[in-house]
């Protein structure tokens, strides 16, 4: 495990009022989705993740086919779709065009795919001025901290910590009602969406048959985003492409539910293309940028492919007894929880983090809440296993490589394990590192003298 | 009546915790079972798999086929144990299609212990009695790999003098994990302290489970809280009269 990785789970346990923060908001989150689930008020939801996962599969098994698709009917609208293999060229574009077009201020709603590829470092770092407008990233981009959820980005903050960020960063005077702190983000954003030049917004699916971007979102900036600016950039993994704008019937229906226990989010918008002469709302410009970023690497294997389903609804985050633990700011990369824990080394590879895997109890509790039944925990091990080839390969960590070697010789000779027990019950409780990390927390069991094969032989 | 059935009592069963293997051969023969524990026994493989070494974890699964081939029914008292060989099993052999079958035709004669009592045994009371008041902790692999549930609960409800009160959450994992447990120790112990509040706020004397393995964990806790709490699998409620 590297030393930051360990020293950020150790400060986020040991910090209380985190703790509590992170239980109480988690835990609300996931009762919500399991009321909405529940079969009194959902009774096809189990027949909906199972469509839901087909769609997503044969999406992604034809995945060429229906970007191309979805490519073909955003051109016939007017609007233009770029390839970008990784976070430069997603910068390099939007950087382009902002010269080109004279754009120095550009409005953002909640995107996980920027934060992927660092965009508003990017952008500031060549001058431009990038306004995140969702609430919650609002807050952690005045306090520069990264999203703490997939969802809830500032899921860890307590309206006594917005309230101390807004008055150093905003000047304001110290207030902690939180429909007052909404009504001054709401005064500094409003006018940050009229001087926009481009508003950047993510994607939650992207539809081959209409070439449409569909947004879900429960504040209306991302409806702002899109429509005030006179450009709208859309940023989507490729993965985001769905065939047919019915089978958001089956989407529609799971996401809300499994994110935050609504029946729909509050604004749900199909845009395709930029405004028609007929039109009063709506860009002059239309962009959906296709992004890439070691999602193809993941193609090749049919077993992890389905990390590709998903549709970030953070449920396996709520729900996981370990991100309720460790919080989001502890794993490598922005995304968190055991959706993180199996697409950041897949993205980034496996040597990024090569404990991430391990950190998993493997409970199982994230594979039953997937909306698109990803099986989450046979990927973090087939992840454990591409750690330990590429750990062999290298020659690293070859102490624990002859552990497990000496452990399959002493399990395949029985009377080695049998005599291998006596001693360890019979001796003095050894001072290794497995016995003393173990004693750190718990005690052990009491010893019994005789195994259970001793006791049987003498029956 | 010649019924027969073998014991594979789990590596850390026959090391750490024989008295629930001694219980479950109690049980079973009490419901007329002729108990044989095949020797050369030893482990499933799941540390090997789990810790991501597959070739170790293949090696120590094919010793567990050739030991209990002969058997007609295996009896497991242990949910992580037995979804080990009925699910990941196929996982490791993917590409040797004779032992994959070999291992089709085993998985399907090995049962966890209270799957056995109520769907192969046929059974919801043993006969067991056991005065006080019980929780029960549902291993994750059990609960979601087997869709164990109900089966446990049954057959505890029909025990003489118990009472079960659920805890609020029973599905949530005490936190062990295999090597995770001291991997990932301070974690691992702030999992186990969750699951210690749930448990206690029940006001149980005992907390019941189907895995030795949870039961070390929640144990080593609740003695480190200087807790008075009493754990025990359940084949050693069922045993009690």
């Amino acid at each position: 495990m590297s030393a930051v990785f360990d020293k950020k789970i150790h400060q986020t346990l040991a910090d209380a009022n985190l703790q509590l923060a992170i239980y109480t908001a988690t835990g609300r989150l996931k009762d919500k989705r399991t009321e909405s689930v529940a079969a009194d008020a959902l009774p096809d939801y189990q027949e909906l993740r199972t469509q839901a996962n087909a769609l997503k599969k044969h999406a992604i098994e034809n995945l060429d086919y229906y970007l191309e698709e979805f490519e073909r009917n955003v051109e016939a609208h007017g609007g233009k779709v770029v390839y970008c293999k990784d976070s430069t060229e997603v910068s390099d574009f939007v950087l382009g065009l902002a010269k080109e077009r004279g754009v120095s201020l550009i409005v953002k709603s909640k995107s996980m795919t920027s934060e992927e590829v660092d965009l508003n470092e990017r952008l500031e770092h060549h001058g431009l001025e990038a306004v995140e407008t969702d609430l919650g990233e609002y807050i952690l981009q005045l306090g520069r901290e990264r999203p703490y959820h997939i969802v809830a980005p500032a899921l860890h903050k307590t309206r006594f910590d917005v309230a101390a960020i807004f008055e150093k960063e905003l000047h304001v005077a110290y207030e902690t009602v939180p429909e007052k702190l909404s009504q001054i983000a709401r005064g500094v954003l409003r006018q940050k969406f009229l001087d926009a030049g481009i508003g950047i917004t993510g994607a939650n699916f992207l539809v081959a048959d209409s070439g449409a971007v569909v947004l879900v979102e429960n504040e209306g900036n991302a409806r702002l985003t899109t429509t005030a600016p006179r450009i709208h950039i859309a940023i989507a993994g490729i993965e985001k492409v769905i065939p047919r704008a019915q089978d958001l019937a089956v989407f529609l229906k799971l996401l809300a539910r499994s994110a935050t226990g609504q029946a729909l989010s509050v604004y749900t918008s199909f845009l395709s293309g930029p405004r028609r002469a007929s039109e009063i709302d709506g860009p002059d410009e239309f962009y959906v940028v296709l992004l890439d970023n070691g999602r193809t690497k993941l193609l090749p294997s049919r077993a992890k492919r389905q990390s590709l389903y998903c549709i970030r609804c953070a449920a396996c985050l709520n729900t996981c007894p370990v991100y309720r633990k460790i919080g989001g700011h502890s794993f490598p990369w922005v995304y968190s929880g055991p959706i993180g824990a199996i697409i950041t080394p897949q993205f980034m590879g496996v040597s990024y983090e090569p404990a991430l895997p391990f950190a998993s109890s493997l409970c199982g509790a994230c594979a039953e809440v997937c909306p698109v039944k990803i099986d989450i925990p046979q990927v973090l091990l087939d992840l454990r296993s591409d750690v330990k080839k590429a750990e062999t390969r290298e020659k690293k960590n070859r102490l624990e490589k002859l552990s497990y070697r000496m452990f399959a010789w002493m399990m395949t000779h029985p009377r080695v394990y049998a005599w291998a027990g006596w001693i360890a019950r019979h001796g003095p409780v050894l001072n290794i590192g497995p016995v003393r990390a173990w004693t750190s927390q718990r005690d052990l069991p009491p010893i019994p003298r005789q195994s259970f094969r001793d006791i049987w032989s003498r029956r | 009546m010649g019924k027969r059935v073998s014991l594979f009592v789990t590596c850390l069963g026959d090391q750490l915790f024989p008295n629930a293997g001694m219980a479950v051969v109690e049980v079973l023969e009490r419901l007329g079972y002729a108990v044989d524990f095949p020797k050369d026994q030893t482990c499933c493989g799941q540390p090997a798999y789990n810790s991501g070494y597959r070739e170790e974890a293949r090696t120590v699964a094919r010793h567990f086929l050739k030991t209990f081939e002969s058997s007609e029914h295996i009896v497991v008292p242990s949910g992580s144990c037995t979804s080990m060989i009925g699910h990941h099993f196929a996982d490791l052999f993917r590409k040797e299609p004779e032992t994959l079958a070999r291992v089709e035709a085993l998985s399907r004669r090995v049962f966890e212990f209270s799957t056995f009592l109520t769907e192969v045994a046929n059974v919801d009371d043993v006969g067991a009695r056991f005065d006080g008041i019980v929780t029960f902790h549902d291993g994750c692999h059990g609960l979601r790999e087997l869709h164990i549930r109900e089966a446990p609960r049954r057959l505890l409800a029909h025990v003489r003098g118990l009472e079960l009160r659920e805890m609020q959450p029973a599905e949530e994992c005490c936190g062990f994990g295999g090597t995770f447990s001291v991997k990932f120790a301070e974690l691992s112990g702030a999992m186990a302290r969750t699951k210690l509040e749930a448990i206690v706020q029940t006001g149980a004397s005992a907390v019941v489970s189907l895995d030795s393995s949870c039961l070390m964990q929640i144990q080593g806790a609740l003695s480190r809280a200087g807790s008075k709490v009493r754990t025990m699998h359940l084949a050693e409620v069922l045993a009690s009269r």
